[in-house]
């Protein structure tokens, strides 16, 4: 994919330069309060790539029961694999799954070793984690393999369509229609609530609200349906899934060690809309970006959310705001350019005057800030009405503006937002929409130059100056000095400056999974990960 | 039926078959002189009862296919169905779009509805009502409750920025609004409510697969009763796109607002139920 990134807009390249140094100024803090701490998600994700999978009898997975049991004797400030790995070494139990076994009825004593003790626990545990970590990379080369191979997809905005049943085995075909019909990228909708489960389900699932869990062998059924899909069509087909919630780290651990290919991966979005701890949200969320990097994950951010529940137009800077935070956030955990889908969304209330040209802009000056990123256009869904007639023209409209400033994923707008979760029918129209946009106008781009200070250039001209107004405000923010959480972010967090929601960082679920690392605190994955290392 | 070819006569001169309906109905027709009480579809002449419908049938398209869907429309009560479109959707579906008159009449004389019960009041009324009535401020706890993290509804009514041009109830400022947010825990609203000492609890529940609507709003109503004595219930609103209108009693709660409730007259109906002098809302209470 590589957007026409000619500067169509005239933005001004110093203030654009003091966008991203804000950006940087605000995230900072934030970075350094995550390599601090740890949570119980980032272990258990350790111990997946260390290849401890499965659960009880009740479904409790092992890499629970043993980092609980860890936690419950040593603590989790030194982290989880050295007190781990030592146990294995004292021949506590043969192996990793005996060891969670047994820990989960309290019989494995669990010390903290020292001096040579200490080192080889290390040692043992980096190569057993170096082992997941390689299978990362396997995962990746396979993925690079597959689309030498079969072929990449051949048009950019790639086509990102959802499949929702609850159901993996209905989930599976519907999918592979969906890829047939023209979809670029599957995504399969979580279940309503898995966000704010403290653990990953196991297994392949049949039931779900409103989606489908996100276990490990769902993963992988589908993953091999849609490579068989993708050898059918000639063309790879991308699978996506969500690494959000209390479990982000874990989810991402699992995606690529099952070759997903994009994850929606936002940076605030768990705070925000999902009430996670603040904290555990950056902690987790830099782990899980770690991961992503390496197993070449596109990350999707999650911007189109402050437009649901803000006004399009006067929180569009926001959203300006965001991307440039995922972007410092992304870039500082490793991913490059071309893996970051910075979200944004065609929500202006049409019966606002100009709404499309307003839609322009901002899709624009996105286009223009990121001009090597794949960014993901996401379509209307505040102002689907239930007039499913309506609808549809706003889903052209949508599917237009996103031909004209060269979005790069293109999530396929459905007439029947807000009624029914898409029929089969809503899914073949709303592909009919999108082919007959592309095809009509596909090529607009080239002829779309907005002139120079006209309502275009000018609206999002606009939009930069308030979101770099904002970034100031944040930065500059003191209120929080001399307490426990200085860092301006968390404040700007708490006070409601993003999505009208206050968030501190003393609150929030999933507060009692952060830990704050001691000095000899050791993550053999992360180790592996910032270091490029693979033993 | 017999007719006099005087009157058939007269019959051909009306331009129009509904002109003549209005006219001189045959004995038997429904006559379209009178608007109801029995009504019919309008598609571009009064009762020709033409609907369009669209659906999918889990064939490969072919003629029996097409046959399948003309029998689908004739079952539905659409005479004389035209099928208008049918396109293969993969190797196993063919979508229709079907247009016909229905045989089926409405008998407006059947139908109930829930008139709004109270007056709509203007955002300096409510806060005038509540400032001499009540002298305090009206609390009101909002929450999306269970699984559901659709903020969407309770943030319409509830935050500044409003729906429909009427600002939400965070504006009024004789209200004390706490917004919990999305997927609150039932026991951590009774406990929230309790703590703000609420006057009426706010609940929004979008998301309606197997029920969860139903079963989030009474396990809400019942939690309450519960934790309260009774008659010290707050007062118990639910909201969303597929409440039943008239549901509130078997859902255990006081009021159900639909699609469209506007922050306005969930005010004007807070004020009227708690705030306006009144006899005590003992029978309300009881049946809650």
């Amino acid at each position: 994919m590589s957007p026409s990134a000619r500067p169509i807009l005239d933005l001004d390249p110093t203030l654009v330069r003091r966008a991203r140094t804000l950006a940087r100024r605000a995230g900072r803090p934030v970075v350094d309060l995550a390599r601090n701490h740890t949570t119980v998600s980032v272990e258990r994700a350790t111990l997946r790539l260390a290849g401890l999978s499965g659960a009880d009898h009740e479904n409790v997975p092992w890499v629970n029961h043993l980092v609980d049991a860890v936690r419950g004797s040593v603590g989790l400030e030194h982290g989880v694999t050295t007190p781990v790995w030592d146990a294995l070494r004292r021949d506590e139990a043969p192996d990793l799954l005996t060891l969670a076994q047994k820990a989960s009825t309290g019989g494995v004593g669990f010390r903290l070793p020292e001096g040579r003790e200490a080192t080889a626990a290390r040692r043992s545990s980096r190569s057993a984690v170096a082992r997941g970590v390689r299978m990362l990379d396997r995962q990746r080369r396979a993925r690079e393999r597959l689309v030498a191979t079969v072929g990449d997809a051949p048009h950019t905005p790639w086509v990102y369509l959802i499949v929702a049943t609850g159901d993996i085995h209905e989930d599976i075909p519907q999918a592979q229609a969906a890829a047939r019909e023209g979809a670029d990228v599957i995504a399969v909708i979580r279940s309503t609530g898995q966000s704010l489960l403290d653990f990953v389900p196991e297994g392949a699932t049949r039931e779900g609200y409103a989606g489908t869990y996100a276990t490990q062998e769902n993963f992988r059924l589908m993953r091999a349906a849609l490579d068989e899909t993708s050898r059918e069509l000639g063309r790879y087909v991308r699978l996506t899934n969500y690494a959000s919630g209390l479990c982000m780290p874990e989810i991402a651990t699992l995606a690529g060690l099952e070759r997903l290919d994009m994850m929606l991966n936002d940076s605030m979005y768990g705070i925000l809309f999902r009430d996670i701890n603040p904290i555990r949200t950056f902690v987790d969320q830099r782990f899980s970006r770690q991961v992503h990097a390496r197993a070449g994950i596109i990350i999707n951010t999650g911007e189109d959310n402050y437009l649901t529940t803000a006004d399009a137009v006067e929180a569009a800077h926001t959203v300006t705001v965001s991307q440039l935070l995922n972007e410092y956030f992304a870039k500082e955990a490793g991913l490059e350019d071309w893996q970051l889908g910075l979200g944004h969304a065609f929500e202006i209330d049409p019966e606002v005057p100009d709404s499309f040209r307003l839609e322009l802009a901002h899709a624009l000056l996105a286009r223009q800030l990121f001009p090597k990123a794949p960014l993901k256009w996401m379509p209307p869904t505040k102002h689907m009405t239930g007039d499913i007639f309506r609808g549809y023209l706003l889903d052209g409209f949508f599917n237009l503006a996103g031909a004209m400033t060269g979005q790069s994923i293109l999530l396929v707008g459905m007439m029947t937002e807000a009624v029914v979760t898409p029929w089969l029918s809503d899914r073949d129209l709303a592909l009919q929409n999108v082919r007959y946009v592309m095809r009509a106008a596909g090529g607009l781009a080239e002829d779309f130059h907005p002139p120079r200070d006209g309502f275009v250039q000018n609206r999002s001209r606009e939009v930069l100056a308030e979101a770099v107004a904002l970034l100031e405000r944040i930065v500059d923010d003191t209120s929080a000095r001399g307490t426990r959480y200085p860092q301006p972010l968390l404040a700007a967090v708490a006070d409601g400056t993003f999505g009208a929601m206050r968030r501190p960082p003393t609150q929030g679920k999933g507060l009692d999974g952060v830990v704050a690392r001691d000095e000899d605190y050791d993550n053999p994955a992360i180790t592996l990960l910032e270091e490029g290392a693979t033993r | 039926m017999t007719r006099s070819s005087a009157s058939r006569e007269r019959d051909r001169t009306h331009r129009h078959e509904g002109q003549r309906r209005m006219e001189h109905a045959l004995p038997g027709e429904l006559s379209l002189r009178e608007p109801g009480p029995l009504v019919r579809p309008y598609g571009d002449t009064t009762g020709d009862g033409m609907v369009q419908v669209s659906f999918t049938l889990p064939l490969p398209h072919d003629k029996r296919a097409e046959a399948a869907a003309l029998q689908l429309a004739a079952r539905m009560g659409m005479q004389q169905a035209l099928l208008v479109h049918a396109k293969a959707m993969g190797p196993h579906f063919t979508f229709f779009v079907v247009y016909g008159s229905v045989t089926h009449l409405v008998d407006l004389r059947e139908i109930e509805v829930v008139e709004r019960e109270f007056p709509l009041l203007s955002s300096a009324e409510v806060n005038h009502a509540i400032r001499t009535h009540l002298s305090r401020k009206l609390v009101v706890v909002g929450a999306c409750i269970g699984t559901d993290a659709h903020t969407v509804g309770i943030d319409a009514i509830l935050n500044i920025k409003g729906f429909a041009g009427e600002k939400g109830l965070e504006y009024y400022r004789e209200m004390t609004v706490v917004n919990l947010g999305a997927q609150v825990l039932v026991p951590d609203l009774v406990e929230a409510s309790r703590d703000a000492r609420a006057d009426a609890v706010l609940v929004s529940q979008v998301v309606t697969q197997k029920d969860a609507h139903i079963h989030n709003t009474t396990a809400m109503s019942a939690a309450f009763r519960e934790a309260f004595p009774s008659g010290q219930v707050p007062l118990l609103v639910v909201g969303g796109p597929r409440f039943e209108e008239g549901s509130a009693s078997r859902l255990g709660v006081d009021r159900v607002f639909g699609r469209g409730t506007t922050p306005g007259e969930v005010a004007s109906y807070l004020v009227h139920e708690l705030v306006e002098p009144r006899t005590a809302r003992t029978s309300a209470g009881a049946s809650r």
